[in-house]
């Protein structure tokens, strides 16, 4: 199964550089959002995969008896997504504002160079 | 010594708050501190003959060896003096030349950083302090050369000047580090001892060369002395201050001060030898050609200094001794005669010598102060200035093989500056005087009696040379490591070659005088030159630079995002492939992994299929929700391997999201589309390249084993501690609380932003 993981966030990561490097903001921030679904993949599998065992310890114990999922990727990626919501929600606003003010979904039209000042 | 140093700085900043209630007192007030100086370290003179050596020792930053050491012995005093003294001098002279100048304030004030920094030049013993006060004197010169700011040709010449000396200051800087490793120690005292260490070190070339660019650029040597020419357009009395008398002559004083230190090799010999000679023949040259007063004067300055390098290139005792007297020589005439040039300039409103005459008739004192600095510049009999010509012929004539060819460029310099000495010291006052400057009169005594007192100073050290000699030039030869020479002056050395040599060049002056007038057409002749001259190949390297840099901002800096991201991905694919090629043995072990299921296999594919549909649809619409689909098909990952929770938010917020998405975007105006087959083949290699890279890397992290100390206390300790059983909710609540709550914060923030974005009506945003 790890190597499908392996190739998932090769395939998350590439797509994502990929609709970064596009002129649209929305693909700009699709491709954002990609990478970071990639980011997030990637620390899971590198705190191993355990089938089926979260880390929660029995009703009756007060210590793990079983083997359990690595709890420590978890709550960095419960962060990370949550964080990520933050800049989603942000960066979508942004986007419709900046449409009403330029009518273009074009990065470019966003630019001035200093040649131009 | 270290007051002394600061004052400068000191009243410069007082200056700042002061200069408006001083008003015209100031430029006298400020006079009183050069003054004050030289009158201090005049009284250093008995202890500096008597052989002593005055020391300050002063803790700075001790964990790299930089302290505020300053050294007082013959060559800093005589340096210190000519500061003080003829800083005095321009003080005084500047309080008339520029009378109601309305910048006179932050005009002395740049004067007493000037003095002050080449003070420090002169007195430091450590060699980052010297280079500290190095680059001061080049910056004080930046702002005094573009003095008139609002000028054009002043701007510029300041920046080429910067741009020459700041230059040079960098190759300076990498000489002084060299050097300190080398030898250890950053005290020219202490560095005095390693002297064979740093000659027979194999780097000791590269030293020479990072000193001589340095030391070159600031005094003006062929191929860098074009900026001095440039820096004329300062107000005269900084022309004769800085580009006569001190600041030019700190390279002078670096290279005597090394000397004893790296001096005595054939390279250090040799190269001195070839710059010096080269500039003082080619800045004679040039002098004859000019009609501008004061481009005669830089011209025949730049001569100077190439005179004096060629004599610290002879390096024999002679030599130092000659060169010791020629740099006070020089002071005397040469500033003497940029001043009566800026009395003329102020008067008369013009420095062209060819229209100049008969001057004598209105400013008689002045002209006799112009006699006196061309006799000296002459060096007729009677002037101390005969006595350093004797002294020069002497040393080239005692150099050993090429004694002949020394003397006779020797002879020829100095009958061409003799020439342009007489060009700007008498010319402008003899002949009839033309109808035009009748009304000229002479102006206030502020202005004519610094340069009459410097032509009389040097016609008595002149009478009476053994003033200096054990007083203040012994010592001064001594610091340049010629320990035992007994040094004596003398007027009258009786009829031998020198004395021959010294009446053919008085006389073959005066014949050039006579049949050579300065005329436009000759200016012209010799301007036809300037295709090949030093200036021009510096100003279109100069040129060349600029538009590399313009180009390679166009490229690097250009303001497009995906630009500069290709260009980041672009070198950290390249790098760590590179290293991950040549350095990591990849492997892969698929003993440890985790089988692959039916329903597994059918989620992923699903997800590859949403991840592609995003990138390539043509429809928005489409493209967000395959973003959902795809975000659905991670929460089932991590439900199948135990992480409930993250499957939990995931889901929530991959839904919000979507719906976010879908209210606010739908009234976006059109996808952008655009075919641009190359750049996405292009983009799409590079996107590809990078997720493969990623992919390689995550398959080496897990060849190794993972540290589970970490997670094995949080395991241990979530119920016992934190009396939770869910571990990943304790983390998060109780064991990183704050973490949380700064990102509790940082939500907030986000949901600020967006409230407040909402509440922008349009057409504000217009």
């Amino acid at each position: 199964m790890e190597l499908l993981f392996v190739v998932l966030i090769g395939v998350l990561y590439g797509t994502g550089i990929y609709l970064m490097l596009r002129r649209s903001m929305v693909k700009l921030l699709v491709g954002l959002l990609l990478l970071g679904n990639g980011a997030n993949l990637l620390i899971f599998l590198l705190g191993d995969l355990v089938k089926g065992n979260p880390p929660v310890i029995s009703p009756d114990s007060s210590v793990f008896t079983a083997v359990y999922a690595d709890p420590i990727p978890q709550s960095l990626i419960l962060t990370a997504i949550v964080i990520s919501f933050g800049l989603q929600s942000f960066a979508i606003i942004l986007l419709k504002k900046v449409y009403l003010a330029t009518g273009s979904d074009n990065l470019d039209d966003l630019n001035t160079h200093d040649l131009d000042i | 010594m270290l007051l002394a140093i600061l004052s400068g700085f000191l009243i410069a900043i007082c200056l700042l708050f002061l200069g408006k209630q001083l008003k015209g007192n100031l430029p006298l007030a400020v006079s009183i501190l050069p003054i004050t100086l030289f009158v201090y370290f005049c009284t250093f003179l008995p202890g500096i003959g008597e052989g002593q050596t005055f020391f300050q020792h002063i803790p700075w930053i001790p964990s790299m060896g930089i302290h505020l050491d300053f050294k007082l012995d013959g060559l800093s005093l005589l340096f210190s003096l000519l500061i003080t003294g003829i800083g005095s001098l321009v003080f005084l002279y500047s309080s008339s030349y520029l009378k109601g100048h309305i910048y006179i304030g932050r005009f002395y004030g740049y004067l007493c950083v000037f003095m002050a920094s080449m003070l420090g030049v002169v007195l430091s013993d450590n060699l980052l302090v010297l280079f500290v006060f190095w680059e001061l004197t080049a910056i004080s010169s930046f702002f005094l050369i573009g003095f008139n700011n609002d000028n054009e040709a002043s701007r510029k010449s300041s920046l080429l000047a910067w741009a020459i000396t700041g230059g040079g200051g960098f190759f300076l800087m990498a000489g002084f580090i060299l050097i300190g490793n080398v030898s250890g120690t950053y005290s020219l005292q202490e560095m005095l001892s390693s002297s064979e260490l740093l000659k027979s070190h194999f780097l000791y070339a590269i030293m020479l060369f990072l000193i001589f660019a340095g030391a070159f650029t600031k005094s003006a040597q062929f191929p860098f002395h074009f900026w001095l020419p440039g820096a004329m357009k300062a107000p005269t009395p900084v022309s004769a201050y800085l580009h006569s008398a001190t600041m030019v002559k700190a390279g002078i004083y670096l290279i005597a001060r090394f000397t004893p230190i790296l001096g005595n090799h054939p390279y250090w010999n040799n190269t001195l030898l070839i710059v010096g000679g080269i500039t003082m023949v080619y800045g004679a040259f040039h002098s004859i050609f000019r009609i501008d007063l004061k481009g005669i004067l830089a011209y025949s300055t730049i001569s100077a200094l190439g005179i004096l390098v060629f004599l610290l290139g002879i390096g024999t005792h002679d030599a130092l001794l000659a060169a010791s007297v020629f740099i006070l020589v020089h002071a005397f005439y040469k500033a003497g005669l940029f001043l009566i040039a800026g009395v003329i300039d102020h008067e008369t409103g013009t420095r062209d010598v060819s229209q100049l005459a008969g001057l004598r008739k209105v400013m008689a004192p002045l002209a006799i102060a112009g006699g006196l600095a061309a006799l000296s510049s002459a060096g007729i009999p009677l002037t101390l200035s005969f006595v350093s010509k004797d002294l020069i012929y002497e040393a080239t004539l005692n150099s050993g093989n090429s004694a002949l060819l020394f003397t006779l460029i020797a002879i020829l310099t100095n009958i061409f500056l003799s020439y342009s000495g007489y060009l700007a010291g008498i010319k402008p006052f003899v002949g009839s005087l033309p109808a035009k400057f009748s009304e000229v009169h002479l102006p206030s005594g502020f202005m004519w009696l610094p340069p009459l007192f410097l032509g009389l100073g040097g016609l008595l050290f002149g009478l009476f040379p053994s003033l200096l000699d054990s007083s203040l030039i012994q010592p001064v030869i001594h610091a340049m490591g010629a320990n035992d020479t007994v040094v004596s002056l003398k007027l009258w050395h009786g009829f031998n070659t020198v004395l021959m040599l010294s009446a053919l060049t008085i006389v073959c002056g005066i014949i050039l005088y006579l049949i050579l007038k300065p005329s436009l057409k000759r200016l012209n002749a010799i301007g036809k030159l300037d295709s090949f001259s030093p200036q021009t190949i510096f100003m279109s390297l100069a040129k060349g630079t600029k538009f590399i840099a313009l180009r390679y901002t166009k490229f690097m800096h250009n303001g497009f995002l995906r630009s500069y991201l290709t260009k980041i991905i672009f070198f950290l694919v390249c790098l760590i492939g590179y290293y991950l090629i040549r350095n990591v043995d990849i492997q892969l072990y698929t003993d440890k992994h985790t089988a692959i299921s039916m329903y597994e296999a059918i989620v992923f594919s699903i997800m590859i299929v949403a991840i592609f549909t995003i990138v390539f649809s043509p429809s928005r619409f489409v493209a967000i929700i395959s973003l959902s689909v795809m975000g659905y098909c991670m929460c089932l990952f991590f439900v199948y391997y135990g992480a409930p929770d993250l499957a939990m938010t995931q889901f929530t917020i991959d839904t919000l999201t979507t719906v976010l998405f879908v209210l606010v975007l739908l009234k976006l105006p059109p996808y952008l589309r655009i075919k641009d087959k190359a750049a996405q083949v292009r983009d799409g290699f590079l996107a590809g390249a990078f997720g493969i890279l990623i992919s390689v890397i995550a398959l080496q992290v897990l060849n190794e084993p993972t540290n589970k100390n970490i997670s094995r206390f949080y395991a241990d300790n979530a119920y016992l501690l934190g009396k939770g059983k869910n571990v990943v909710n304790v983390i998060l609540v109780d064991f990183r609380g704050y973490d949380t709550l700064v990102e509790i914060t940082v939500l907030t923030i986000a949901a600020i932003g967006v409230y407040s974005m909402l509440k922008i009506q349009s057409s504000e945003i217009e």
